[in-house]
């Protein structure tokens, strides 16, 4: 039997980069390939040809033995070649039904035959033991919910290879351990599985392969048991990586930043952050840990300006900040690392020398009067580029050209750059590939040593843990508890997270 | 830091949004156009060819010709400057049209109102009170899409129809010409009358110099940097403490003040009065002008031209030729097609890549 999968050779140069350089990979039915790299290293090139959309400059994709035609996407998907995507392709407002038949409804004459389609969709989850509610509306479901109804359309065509991208990038703990349980079930009914992920620690949980790209290059292909997440680290940055960060005792000051019985609502108008109390102390982190949707996100939008402040006041310096404007927070004294860095932290088609100047571009040295000294950004930016590892061919190209870390690394040079009182950094390494999450952390680090206070809100518990002095555990809108970290420990910090604890 | 010589320029580049492909598209756009009516002119039975050279020799071949070309193209340069400037805050301002004939009839008011005043005195402020209504009239729908959140589509051209029906009315009655037939304003004061210098008219070198001061506002001033960044990302500009909803109010107040310069200019270069349906058109014909100039304030001024040299040249092409002067709209047409195509394509193409591609790793 042939394998599902087989890319033999595959070299693509765009100008000035090598995207693949003789990449060869094979995927086997009921197998799960792990495809780990940086950002940048080839991975989306390679799915690109796979999927017919790009021509290889040489070398051949052979999808069930036989070789795929350029262009010939539908024909791709038509061999059983499904993938989920990290941005669902589902209409919010219709149901987990209507949404899994789109496309290909069964129909009586010229209706849809609802009970055909519900009959089938009850089977086809029994079978994968992916259970929905066929009458949820897909916009009222938890993105886990949501992801699973991805899935389940994918399976419905019949899928026999299925690419996930990222799945768990938006996915609460509890849920990846689900997801995780899924793709090994997926595997042993025979489809095989891509993964494609930046987290060590699923990789090593789920996968039967691990193939890593570095610069375009595969670097080598291994397995869980030959290996643990340090080596996999190593590999795809080709240096080792320190996970754990070195740092020395905090020196607390006093308070900077205080928040005082904080209430905020949600984008569907729900309370979700309910009675918050925080001090954060000059040369301190503090740490907020907790499942994802818990009023993290609403309390730092909170804090920052950028959503309004139901009842309560942040207060920096004992000065009370003012609710929804972000730049009048700014200006007193808190600089902000966005969760959404591409909906607020950059302009993708402005140079990264416009992004580096972006809220003080009408402030000295950047500006003289009302107009701007091009000389003065083009001269930061070039010293930003360098000084904070911007992997780009020049600082005038797009920030929409880098990829995700260092599109990151630009937010923080930004927000670094003015060595404001109160830095609150959200998520700061999602989606941000190993090498510049070790360069963000040693960033945090040493803005507190410099004396700044910083709120890390961060989905990844390993980062809170080897970042933070003091730990902040969110559940259900409420600060349950404050840890010392040298008294954290990951159990007692998990309980907590799950409202088990008090 | 080892580098001290730096590149400036590429720093303030403008806007990249509409940048698809180079500014050979517009170069093809015009030339596939011409090919495509001229097929159709060869049809209908008359010679393409005799009307083309018919249609350029007449915009170009004469200085006489480029005269007329650039008096023609003078409100176009003003009305498609008046799109870019909304594009690039990300407003599309359909209503450059009626911007445009609120300030042509103001300019008719000022021009016949006041006396006695000389010409580089009466010139400027009959300008400067076209401008004004113009303003005026887009400040209305920058006001509701900052504050009540109405699309700018919807808003101009409603405001379109109801400057139209105002100015007919106007012109038709508080500001007719007295004891004339015809529905029109008096002839303005000779004080008012733009002069011409050898052919050339000073409105052309006033639109020609706003470009380029629109170009340098975007490219080097703070104000400018407003609006690039609020057509870009509204959401990182407020970020940045950008005021997003004075920057929509400002960006369609300069808008509209150019359509309404551009009327003025059209009233006080051309016209010399303000008669309903003589403009009409022009402030549509902005779109497809800012669109063929990539929507780079210097890039209208060579679209305004050449559109406006087909206008200046059509009339002798159908003496000529026999081909109808609606050859010209027929090819203004075709070239807004052709020029939207790949930026219509794009649009899909970006759509399709936030499905397709977003997220592989980059």
């Amino acid at each position: 039997m042939s394998a599902l999968l087989e890319v033999s050779g595959v070299t693509k140069r765009y100008p000035g980069v090598l995207a693949n350089d003789n990449v060869s990979l094979t995927v086997n039915a009921g197998e799960v390939v792990a495809l780990l790299g940086e950002n940048g290293a080839g991975k989306s090139t390679l799915l690109k040809a796979v999927f017919g959309l790009i021509k290889p400059d040489s070398g051949e994709i052979k999808i069930g033995g036989s070789p795929i035609v350029f262009g010939d996407t539908a024909g791709v998907i038509s061999r059983g070649v499904g993938m989920v995507h990290q941005h669902f392709q589902l209409v919010p407002v219709m149901t987990v039904a209507e949404n899994l038949i789109l496309g290909d409804e069964p129909k009586r004459g010229i209706f849809i035959n609802k009970k055909a389609a519900y009959d089938e969709i009850i089977a086809l989850s029994k079978r994968y033991g992916l259970e929905v509610d066929p009458d949820a509306v897909i916009e009222d479901l938890p993105v886990g919910m949501q992801q699973r109804v991805e899935i389940l359309k994918a399976l419905r065509k019949d899928v026999k290879l299925l690419i996930l991208d990222e799945p768990t990038a938006v996915l609460t703990p509890q849920e990846i351990d689900e997801l995780l349980v899924v793709i090994r079930n997926l595997a042993n009914s025979g489809v095989g599985i891509v993964l494609i992920t930046h987290k060590l620690h699923e990789v090593m949980a789920v996968a039967d392969r691990v193939v890593v790209l570095r610069g375009g290059k595969l670097v080598g292909t291994t397995s869980p048991k030959e290996t643990d997440e340090a080596g996999l680290a190593q590999m795809m940055v080709g240096r080792s990586v320190v996970l754990q960060v070195n740092r020395t005792e905090a020196k607390r000051g006093g308070v900077v930043l205080e928040v005082k019985a904080l209430e905020v609502r949600d984008d569907r108008k729900i309370l979700s952050v309910k009675g918050v109390d925080l001090q954060l102390h000059k040369g301190e982190i503090l740490g907020v840990a907790g499942v994802e949707g818990n009023g993290q996100r609403e309390l730092v939008e909170a804090i920052c300006g950028m959503r309004h402040r139901e009842a309560g006041s942040v207060l920096i310096n004992g000065v009370a900040t003012k609710d929804m404007h972000p730049h009048a927070v700014h200006e007193a004294g808190i600089s902000h690392i966005p969760e959404d860095r591409e909906k607020h932290g950059l302009v993708s088609n402005y140079t990264i020398a416009d992004n580096l100047v972006l809220n003080q571009f009408d402030q000295a040295p950047f500006a003289k009067g009302w107009i701007r000294d091009l000389n003065e950004i083009a001269k930061n930016a070039i010293a930003t580029v360098e000084k904070f590892d911007i992997r780009t061919p020049s600082a005038f190209n797009t920030a929409g050209s880098l990829s995700g870390g260092n599109k990151q690394k630009v937010v923080v040079a930004r927000e670094l750059s003015e060595e404001l009182p109160v830095l609150v950094a959200a998520q700061p390494t999602r989606g941000v590939d190993v090498g510049s999450i070790e360069f963000i952390h040693n960033q945090l680090i040493s803005a507190r040593d410099k004396g700044a206070a910083v709120l890390l809100v961060s989905a990844e518990l390993d980062e809170i843990l080897s970042l933070s002095d003091r730990i902040a555990v969110m559940s259900d809108g409420k600060i349950v508890a404050i840890v010392d970290s040298k008294d954290a420990d990951r159990n007692y910090i998990g309980r907590l997270m799950a409202g088990l604890d008090k | 830091m080892s580098q001290t010589k730096v590149a400036p320029k590429e720093v303030g580049k403008p806007a990249k949004n509409f940048d698809v492909g180079s500014w050979l598209i517009p170069i093809i756009a015009v030339l596939v156009a011409m090919a495509l009516a001229a097929i159709l002119i060869k049809l209908q039975g008359s010679n393409p060819i005799t009307a083309y050279k018919s249609l350029f020799k007449t915009a170009f071949g004469s200085a006489a010709g480029i005269g007329a070309t650039l008096g023609k193209s003078t409100p176009l340069v003003l009305s498609g400057l008046a799109v870019a400037v909304g594009l690039r805050a990300g407003l599309f301002n359909i209503g450059a049209q009626g911007q445009l004939l609120s300030g042509a009839l103001a300019a008719a008011w000022a021009g016949v109102s006041f006396h006695g005043l000389p010409g580089y005195i009466h010139i400027p402020i009959a300008l400067i009170i076209g401008a004004f209504f113009g303003s005026i009239v887009a400040g209305i729908s920058g006001f509701l899409k900052a504050y009540r959140g109405v699309h700018e589509v919807i808003t101009t051209i409603m405001l379109n129809s109801i400057v139209m029906g105002i100015a007919d009315y106007l012109a038709s009655h508080p500001l007719r010409e007295p004891d004339q037939f015809l529905t029109r304003t008096s002839e303005i004061q000779a004080s008012a009358k733009m002069p011409v210098y050898a052919h050339l008219p000073l409105g052309f070198f006033i639109a020609v110099a706003l470009a380029a001061v629109i170009w340098w506002i975007l490219g080097r001033t703070t104000s400018g940097f407003r609006i690039e960044t609020v057509g870009r990302n509204r959401h990182a500009a407020w970020y940045a403490g950008i005021s997003v909803k004075r920057t929509v109010i400002s960006a369609m107040l300069i808008s509209g003040a150019i359509a309404g310069l551009g009327g003025a200019v059209e009233t006080l270069g051309i016209t010399y009065r303000y008669a309903p349906a003589f403009n009409l058109g022009l402030g549509f014909d902005g779109i497809t002008i800012a669109l063929l100039g990539r929507v780079h304030p210097l890039g209208i001024i060579p679209g305004a031209i050449l559109i406006g040299g087909m206008r200046a040249g059509a009339a002798n092409m159908q003496f000529d030729s026999g081909v109808a002067p609606e050859l010209v709209d027929l090819l203004m047409a075709l070239i807004l097609l052709l020029v939207t195509a790949p930026l219509i394509t794009r649009f899909f193409k970006n759509s399709s890549n936030k499905s397709m591609t977003s997220g592989w790793g980059n």
